[in-house]
């Protein structure tokens, strides 16, 4: 119960803060939030089931293109696209895995980016129905969703805030469900689980699907709520950018890739006001945290103080 | 009877109105001084450093002369420099905190086309004007929006176009292109077949590199023998490879003649070694890199402005090559701003749709120092600004010029009139 009522505790703060904030900040939460559903789903992959991808770029811009390609070609709306991301991003990574779960550890790693990488590649070489690497900025049209427009700052803040919440809780509910301890059971030990009668290439495969569905929708998210898609999404920095925050805030926490994507983006606004070498900044936090955090800022208060904490 | 201890009401009353001008004063001058804000989007990081090194050095140059002749409508003028690593997502950030958090009046200086087309939804949004010095075809197709314009550089799709009858008339009239597999490369294979087609030419061969390819010799078999012209356009590190295996393979041998975008050779020294195939070929150049004996009057000035050599290198360091084809997109746009600025009576960020409207009622822009690169002429309806191309010749390993096409050689017909949309 006390856990329930610290994350819905979280959820009603961000809403709160989506009133309170001043128009830059909140819509930077609003980003915030999209990338923590993003890092959400990487989560449950790498933090719950020990799947180290770097493949998931591919999944966040299938749902970018799953939602934008229909805008942008057909003019269809803002809510049966956000779905259709959602979906795109499941289905490609369960074709994904289908194939990479043949794999482990390193050789997973490289696999999920060869396949991310031959998922870029793919959306440059059809540039004419893609926008290949430029890119193109969704019309007004499919910015729309039940009648609010989102490119406006409150009904943006708003929607971010609802599709994280709905992660954001539904992921609190899934590691604290059986399949929850199933998942980390694989991470833990995937012989042990596999005598215990776990089936690891289904369960893995359910967990790749689930964690690119959150992927897709993130991507979808950004789309919709932000006006652009365009192949840069698809490159390797974008399945390393989950993977930060994660790391950072602390993997296997529910609240990890939130607080992983909060730092990071107040770290870059700061690092870039004070000098121009700013990824060298964020390089050296980030090997500071590994070095004396390696569980990530959550993930070393849970081993300290909150035991419970999912 | 009045004195200075008992003064009368009415001069009690001018004090008191005196007092309180002086009082309000500072307030009045301080209004009228408050410099303007030009925020800059720059890629200080990413793939487009070496082009926003020189971005950043030609925009700074500019506004030392516009602050020293009396800043925009007698107000100074700053500018705000933001990093976006060349990436679409920060540029979108970029153009928030400059327009939010800084109180930029406008936001410009945007050079690769994915950041431009991932920040200007945003620009749309903020409604502030979003001043690009692209080159890229997005603004006059009308892919973007009412607040975004380009006025300083002309398009990809002009850039191409004029190539093709000087190409046809002076190297040959069958060309095979070779071009990187993406967006770029394809705006090359696209509206220069079309135009090359219209001059009686023909391109004969596409060959399509991928982007990922290190080593190009196994598509060079794909040249036909009777190619009159070999088009190139491969950019980044690959250019270099590119060069050395295509004299590897052609050797001492017959050879085409070789016309290129100087874009694969922006702050590269064409003489620097391995490049010695590309003597004797020809270049477009949105300017010219090295100073040309008819120079304008103005070229001195502006070299000596920004600290570029003859060679179009740095004055402090002749290794240190410039983007000079592109660079004086910044400075003409700066200009641009402050002469709609002036003619709009802008006064603060409220005034910024009169602000699009003054530029969009801008046509001719004359040569001089403001317009260093050539006289332009401005499109208010597709928000794009159209001049003249230059082809030089490396000869010596130097880019020398040969020829400038005519402003009207570039113009094509409107594809959108962004004065129809709403602000």
């Amino acid at each position: 119960m006390k856990v329930w009522a610290s994350h819905l505790a979280v959820v009603a703060l961000l809403l709160a803060l989506g009133f309170l904030l001043p128009p830059y900040h909140a819509t930077n939460m609003a980003r915030i939030m999209v990338l923590a559903v993003f890092a959400m789903g990487y989560n449950l992959a790498f933090g719950y089931t020990g799947l180290l991808s770097l493949g998931h770029a591919l999944f966040f811009a299938a749902g970018i293109y799953a939602a934008g390609l229909p805008i942008w070609h057909w003019g269809l709306g803002a809510a049966p696209a956000l779905i259709l991301g959602l979906l795109g991003g499941g289905i490609v990574a369960g074709v994904t895995g289908l194939l990479a779960l043949r794999t482990a550890g390193v050789s997973f790693m490289i696999v999920t980016l060869m396949f991310a990488q031959a998922g870029y590649l793919t959306l440059l070489y059809f540039n004419g129905v893609t926008g290949g690497d430029e890119g193109f900025a969704l019309p007004a049209s499919g910015r729309m969703l039940f009648g609010a427009d989102l490119s406006t700052d409150l009904p943006r803040y708003l929607t971010a805030w609802a599709l994280f919440s709905a992660t954001f809780l539904a992921t609190l509910a899934l590691v604290r469900s059986r399949f929850g301890r199933v998942m980390v059971a694989l991470r833990e030990n995937e012989e042990r689980a596999r005598m215990l009668g776990i089936n690891p290439f289904t369960a893995k495969l359910a967990v790749l699907v689930l964690s690119g569905a959150a992927s897709g929708l993130a991507g979808a998210a950004y789309g919709v709520l932000f006006g652009y898609a365009g192949a840069s999404f698809a490159t390797i920095q974008y399945s390393i950018l989950p993977m930060l925050y994660v790391l950072l805030g602390g993997a296997g926490t529910v609240a990890g890739p939130l607080l992983g994507a909060v730092l990071m983006f107040a770290l870059i606004e700061v690092a870039n006001d004070l000098t121009s070498a700013w990824l060298f900044i964020v390089g050296a936090v980030l090997v500071i945290v590994v070095l004396f955090a390696p569980k990530g800022i959550l993930g070393a208060l849970r081993d300290r103080f909150f035991r419970g904490l999912p | 009877m009045t004195n200075f201890l008992m003064p009368s009401r009415r001069a009690l009353l001018k004090g008191a109105g005196a007092g309180l001008l002086a009082l309000a004063l500072p307030a009045v001058v301080g209004a009228q001084a408050a410099p303007i804000k030009i925020g800059f989007q720059l890629h200080r990081t990413g793939i487009g450093a070496s082009y926003g090194r020189w971005y950043e050095r030609t925009a700074t140059a500019a506004l030392k002369l516009i602050n020293d002749a009396g800043g925009i409508a007698g107000r100074p003028v700053e500018i705000v420099f933001e990093d976006d690593a060349t990436d679409p997502k920060r540029g979108a950030e970029v153009v928030d905190k400059l327009t939010q958090q800084a109180g930029c009046d406008l936001v410009m200086g945007t050079l690769f086309s994915h950041v431009v087309m991932g920040s200007a939804p945003r620009a749309g949004e903020l409604k502030v004007p979003y001043l690009v010095c692209s080159e890229g075809y997005h603004v006059a197709s009308g892919a973007l929006n009412r607040w975004t314009l380009q006025p300083g550089i002309t398009d990809v799709r002009a850039q191409i176009s004029t190539m093709a009858p000087w190409v046809a008339a002076n190297l040959g009239k069958k060309v095979t292109m070779v071009f990187p597999d993406y967006a770029f490369g394809h705006d090359h294979r696209d509206f220069f077949t079309k135009a090359m087609a219209e001059q009686g030419g023909e391109v004969i061969a596409q060959i399509a590199i991928p982007p990922t390819e290190t080593s190009f010799t196994r598509y060079f078999p794909q040249i036909p023998a009777e190619t009159e012209v070999l088009y190139h356009v491969m950019v980044g590190p690959a250019v270099l490879t590119f060069v050395k295996e295509l004299g590897e393979f052609y050797g001492t041998g017959a050879k085409p003649a070789l016309f290129g975008f100087v874009d694969s050779l922006e702050a590269v020294d064409t003489a620097t070694p391995g490049l010695e195939f590309l003597e004797g070929s020809h270049f477009w150049e949105g300017h010219p890199r090295v100073k040309p004996a008819d120079a304008g009057e103005h070229e001195a000035a502006y070299r000596a402005a920004v600290g570029v050599d003859d060679n179009g290198a740095s004055v402090s360091d002749a290794k240190d090559v410039s983007t000079y084809a592109h660079m004086f997109s910044t400075w003409e746009t700066l200009y641009f701003i402050k002469n709609a600025m002036e003619a709009a009576g802008y006064t603060g960020p409220a005034d910024r749709q009169k602000l699009v409207e003054a530029m969009e009622a801008i046509t001719d822009l004359p040569y001089g120092l403001e317009h260093p690169q050539g006289a332009k002429r401005f499109n208010g309806k597709t928000h794009q600004v159209f001049g003249s191309q230059y082809i030089s010749q490396i000869q010596s390993g130097k880019l020398i010029k040969v020829h400038a096409t005519t402003i009207d050689e570039g113009l094509y017909p409107d594809a959108v009139d962004y004065t129809a949309m709403s602000f």
